[in-house]
């Protein structure tokens, strides 16, 4: 009972937790439950990365997703309406055996590949992985946010002027156009 | 500590899931959840590889995806709701055309 058996118990629980909210985004009927889902995995996501030491991220992951995008997701959600069953029609006939057995096919592909071949996860892991090179605190991430990344860092305060400006614009309807 | 490959195989699987919702749902608002959890699986790759490599860089990276997807987020959804208005359908197969 070390460091290493807490950290694959929450592993395994946060994993599981993960998978099972990723399932009822695709299975559930109502998109209520699929955001409820959502909630689940980007939480349980979150918790991976603490385990990992990424506290910074982890924070602005349950701040900025489970926070602002779910509550912008069931706004939408309530504005639209839950009522409206899916339709079954096919539009392109057989496209779903097709997809299948290509999706099928690279599924298998790549499970053979990674269970039989000589495949590294990450090719030039280090040998002993540094807990402190990895600290991901406010202080050690901001250090090369604001050096080597400090003209993306700007580019995205840009980016998010112009996003909340083009939602305002899109958010305009007028329905009679002369 | 868990091995690097158990991190990257759960986010195969969640990119996996989120990939079969994109093919399998037709609600806009269901496929773009399951965009969100295809970044989500890249995000969590990418942390585990930073650790694994000893390299801050990583989670530098998964900070900007998280602010590039709350805008992307913002736009979407807002074009969503235009095209509800439009058409009163949220459904990609009722959307055959690029006219308004």
């Amino acid at each position: 009972m070390g460091k290493r058996m807490v950290e694959t118990v929450i592993f395994v629980i946060a994993a599981l937790a993960a998978l099972a909210g990723a399932v009822t985004v695709v299975l559930a009927r109502n998109p209520i439950y699929s955001a409820v889902g959502l909630l689940g995995t980007l939480f349980s996501v979150a918790i991976l990365y603490v385990v990992q030491l990424a506290h910074l991220v982890a924070a602005v992951q349950v701040i900025v997703y489970a926070g602002a995008v779910m509550t912008l997701f069931l706004f939408v959600i309530m504005l639209i309406g839950v009522d409206k069953e899916e339709k079954r029609v096919e539009p392109l006939p057989r496209q779903r055996l097709w997809v299948g057995i290509l999706a099928g096919a690279v599924i298998l592909f790549a499970a053979g590949v990674a269970l039989f071949g000589e495949f590294v996860w990450v090719p030039a892991a280090a040998t002993a992985i540094d807990q402190e090179a990895t600290n991901g605190t406010i202080q050690a991430v901001a250090e090369p946010l604001f050096t080597d990344w400090v003209l993306a860092f700007e580019a995205t305060a840009l980016l998010l002027t112009i996003g909340a400006a083009g939602a305002v614009v899109l958010a305009q309807f007028k329905r009679k156009r002369a | 500590m868990v091995p690097v490959g158990w991190y990257m195989a759960l986010a195969a699987a969640l990119f996996l899931i989120g990939a079969l919702g994109m093919l399998l749902r037709r609600n806009a608002l269901v496929m773009f959840m399951c965009i969100e959890l295809m970044l989500n699986a890249v995000n969590l790759t990418l942390i585990s590889a930073g650790r694994a490599m000893n390299d801050l860089n990583g989670q530098v990276a998964v900070f900007f995806i998280l602010v590039v997807a709350a805008a992307e987020v913002v736009v979407g959804l807002a074009i969503i709701v235009a095209i509800f208005r439009r058409r009163a359908t949220a459904s990609v197969d009722e959307l055959s055309e690029l006219r308004g």
